[in-house]
């Protein structure tokens, strides 16, 4: 049964105070750092690093080279190639345990998430093992004779898509399975009725109606893929920078705090520039949907 | 309810023990324990983690050793003026050391308690930027070379130069070091690896870009084992590795360029924030003490300071090129000194470098 | 009908490719072959390897105490948070509830230089107390989110029911809403302490002297080359994970158990 929104009398029995110890921590150990970031993007570094307090917009103008917005793009491209191939991949999986009998739901789901549960280093560590000129995949292939020399697949961008892909694939079926698995199948079997074609019934039935469930996925996905830092390490040998490589390069070894606060900054304004047109586009929270 | 109670306890359980293990941080934690049991922040390069040595130590001492580990001197300045503060010992290079020094990040060291400081070889007996020894002592020293698999790489190389042969092209290795990089392109040109003149700097650079499509891979950590395994024929890198490789795949060399190349020392230095500098120079006494040089050495093959570890050394690491540079090799090699401001042309380049 | 089948290939491809890796490192984990990939003959020289690293078990109890600590602290408040965002009328919900979703959709590097910069401008030293904090900070919204979505499933009228039966705010709380929200504060629980074990991003830029956590140690391991010991202690963590996945939805099931009473 839905529940009926609570009338204002019972509202006095609701209380407000317990959100504060959440709200004062957040804004201390959240919004209180990334003001810093902010305040520090417009600072000069010091000789050696570290921090000169004289304003400067000097940090944003430079990120204007062609030379960053370069690795901007990169990242945006490889995050939307990402999420695509995951969206690819992931719906028929998603669409094949949603439909299944519900006690081998439970099941599927629990096969899906369990590699998740394993260390996202030692998972990356896996692709490294597998893709090096020496790795599984190049024995295998070269002692089955389908190539002749080895493929050079680690330390490419290659690598650090299909690393992408193998990270963030579960962030894309599960909110795929929640959305297809309240999709009504008599709406499906009444366009099967009404003699659709396979590739209609997909394509103006089902996937319109799990339209939620396809947005939350792609943010899930999209999201983290652009900040990645592990993957583009490890599997792009230190060729392959993606923003957040170009983050801990900025801090970690130029120490141009400033600079690197201006990159942060910018770069957190182009995700949030993201999910704010999903929202625009009339996504919602999957959760909001159930109110209605 | 039981169930929801048993939770509740349970919580209620796990939350102390938790925040009875949480509670003493490692700052709180060193002064606490400082009675019983003192601890010990070491902060070295990822590769010169020996457990057996710890162990030793800790014998000996008494002492608990924690040890973090970082992958380049900038990445080592950087933590450290993060707030990273507590560490005790640490291994910056000997650029890094003077700009240590500047920064007033290391305190003074006294060297009565280091005897095995006099006991140094001649190269380090007075080196540029700590003649004294007032804040550092050279612990491992070496070359910087190329190191290559005789077997593949024909005739055999002797100049910077051939790392731009595009007949390996891709299967060559750059060490992930902006000075040693930009360094060894600089000597490639006939410049000395310490220039400030930005012209200079921009011609290595260039040279530099038109390297990059050859790279496999920019590493400072594991170009050993791409040698070792075949899947880079050249790599750049410490003379200490590429003996290691040499060990697993014995076509392997290593030459320093005619055009000369970095010697270097990574040093042990007390940071001015330890909480227990008399354990941390016993530390460093230890380290420098000539059986546990040559432990080390035998290990690593990094040549040991301590002149009179060589000779506890095994007989062929003793003979070595790449791990005991030969006196022929000593004229052309040159110490990585701090530039000073000019480091902000070498951090755009290298910048650049990593993102075209 | 002939899609399902196409279906089902598909499925087993992509767990084929979920788990292809694992086993690949499983497997190999035996293998006594230092580099190559070919099998060269079964040996538990990386397992006997693994036991005797000393700094790893020294790496594996900070993930746990930073874990644990911080996972306390973000379910408490989280829990919290959900129940008092409850009370506020809708508009002004929603903006609260934006504001503090805000860490997920921030990418993690920033989270943790912003961490790393807050610390160093208010002159607190790294620790693992400060990988803490910045792990309850993230971790605070995932457990909110979750408890939230079971919060609003939970009719009104059986909290109302309690008041009116007699009982106080905190009674009703403890006993109608809490055993009703117990799944999803377990699930939101379970959920962040996964998120914080696995946690590199954040803790490698808010950690100091002695905070070297689990994936630290396997990122340094990993950048020091290739080593089978690397792939015993993976097979030993996804061992460990089943089995705690295991555990979980045995509770779980008791759990429902209790509650379909």
């Amino acid at each position: 049964m839905p529940p009926s929104s609570p009338n204002s009398t019972d509202r006095r029995h609701l209380f407000s105070w317990p959100l504060v110890p959440a709200v004062l921590w957040m804004g201390a150990f959240f919004a209180l750092p990334l003001l810093v970031v902010l305040a520090i993007s417009f600072a000069s570094r010091g000789p050696y690093g570290g921090v000169e307090w004289t304003f400067s917009l000097t940090n944003y103008a430079l990120i204007a080279d062609p030379l960053y917005l370069k690795i901007y793009g990169r990242s945006l491209w490889l995050a939307a190639a990402t999420t695509a191939i995951c969206l690819l991949i992931g719906y028929p999986l998603a669409y094949y345990i949603a439909r299944a009998p519900k006690q081998w739901q439970a099941i599927w789901l629990l096969i899906v998430i369990i590699p998740f549960w394993t260390n996202f280093l030692v998972r990356t560590y896996a692709w490294m093992f597998i893709l090096r000129a020496e790795g599984v995949l190049n024995t295998v292939l070269l002692k089955t004779g389908l190539i002749h020399a080895s493929i050079d697949i680690l330390y490419t961008d290659m690598a650090v898509l299909i690393g992408l892909v193998y990270g963030y694939l579960p962030f894309m079926v599960l909110p795929l399975y929640a959305a297809i698995e309240r999709l009504n199948p008599s709406l499906v079997e009444a366009a099967w009725d009404l003699y659709a074609d396979g590739w209609s019934v997909l394509w103006r039935v089902i996937f319109p109606l799990t339209k939620t469930g396809v947005a939350a996925g792609c943010l899930l996905v999209f999201i983290p893929s652009v900040g990645a830092y592990i993957t583009p390490d490890l599997l792009g040998g230190a060729r392959t920078m993606m923003a957040g490589n170009l983050i801990q390069h900025e801090y970690l070894v130029i120490r141009d705090w400033p600079f690197g606060s201006a990159i942060s900054f910018v770069l957190m304004a182009v995700v949030l520039l993201g999910v704010m047109l999903y929202f625009k586009a009339g996504g919602a929270l999957d959760v909001e949907e159930e109110r209605r | 309810m039981p169930l929801a109670w048993i939770r509740k306890t349970c919580a209620c359980v796990v939350m102390l023990a938790l925040f009875h293990a949480c509670g003493p941080t490692p700052d709180e934690g060193a002064t606490k324990t400082s009675s019983a049991h003192p601890t010990l922040y070491y902060f070295t390069w990822s590769d010169y983690v020996g457990p057996a040595l710890i162990e030793e130590f800790e014998r000996q001492s008494g002492a608990k050793v924690v040890v973090d580990t970082f992958g380049s001197n900038e990445e080592l300045l950087a933590k450290l003026q993060s707030g990273a503060t507590g560490y005790d010992v640490a291994v910056p290079s000997d650029f890094m050391v003077s700009i240590m020094i500047k920064l007033g990040l290391l305190a003074a060291l006294d060297l009565a308690r280091i005897p095995n400081a006099g006991l140094l070889v001649a190269q380090l007996q007075s080196l540029p930027f700590d003649p004294d020894h007032r804040y550092s002592i050279p612990y491992l020293w070496g070359t910087v070379g190329i190191g290559y698999d005789s077997a593949v790489v024909s005739p055999s190389p002797d100049s910077w130069d051939a790392l731009w042969d595009s007949h390996y092209k891709g299967r060559i290795s750059m060490l992930n070091d902006q000075r040693e990089v930009f360094g060894m392109a600089l000597r490639s040109i006939g410049a000395s690896m310490n220039t400030r003149d930005p012209a200079t700097i921009e011609r290595a650079k260039q040279k530099l870009l038109e390297q990059k499509p050859l790279i496999k891979a920019y590493t400072s950590e594991n170009y050993d084992q791409l040698l070792a395994a075949g899947e880079v024929a050249l790599a750049h890198g410490w003379g200490g590795a590429i003996a290691r490789a040499m060990a697993q795949r014995p076509s392997i060399r290593y030459v320093i360029p005619k055009e000369g190349a970095t010697i270097w020392a990574d040093c042990l230095v007390v940071l001015q924030s330890s909480r227990n500098k008399d354990l941390a120079m016993r530390f460093v006494n230890f380290l420098l003490d000539r059986n546990v040089a040559a432990h080390t050495t035998n290990r690593l093959r990094f040549a040991s300071s301590n002149r009179e570890a060589k000779t506890l050394v095994d007989m062929e690491l003793q003979a070595n090129p790449a791990v005991y540079p030969p006196d022929s090799v000593l004229d052309r090699l040159e110490w990585m000194q701090d530039v000073g401001e000019t480091i902000r042309l070498y951090d755009r380049g290298w910048t650049e470098l990593k993102l075209r | 009908m002939k899609s399902r089948r196409w279906l089902l290939g598909i499925s087993m491809a992509n767990v084929m490719f979920l788990y292809g890796p694992i086993a690949v490192l499983i497997v190999f984990s035996f293998n006594s072959s230092r580099l190559s990939a070919t099998w060269t003959g079964a040996t538990l020289h990386w397992y006997r390897e693994l036991a005797s690293d000393r700094a790893l078990y020294a790496a594996v109890q900070n993930s746990l105490v930073v874990a644990g600590c911080s996972t306390i602290i973000a379910a408490m408040l989280g829990v919290a948070a959900a129940v008092g965002l409850e009370s506020l009328p809708t508009i002004r919900r929603q903006a609260v509830e934006g504001a503090m979703l805000l860490p997920l959709v921030v990418p993690e590097v920033m989270l943790g230089v912003a961490l790393m910069l807050f610390f160093v401008t208010i002159k607190v030293p790294l620790s693992l107390l400060t990988v803490t904090i910045g792990h309850a900070a993230f971790n605070l919204p995932v457990v909110m989110v979750i408890v939230r979505a079971r919060l609003r499933k939970i009719d009104p009228h059986l909290l109302q029911a309690a008041y009116d039966l007699g009982a106080t705010p905190w009674n009703a709380f403890r006993r109608v809403t809490l055993p009703l929200l117990a799944p999803a504060i377990l699930g939101g629980v379970l959920m962040a302490f996964t998120i914080s074990l696995d946690d590199f991003i954040v803790t490698f830029f808010t950690g100091g002297p002695g905070s070297t956590t689990l994936p630290l140690k396997v990122y340094s391991m990993i950048k020091s080359g290739v080593s089978p010991e690397i792939n015993a202690l993976s097979t030993v963590l996804v061992v460990l994970s089943m089995a705690l996945v295991a555990l979980a939805a045995v509770l779980q099931r008791r759990g429902h158990g209790v509650e379909n009473r």
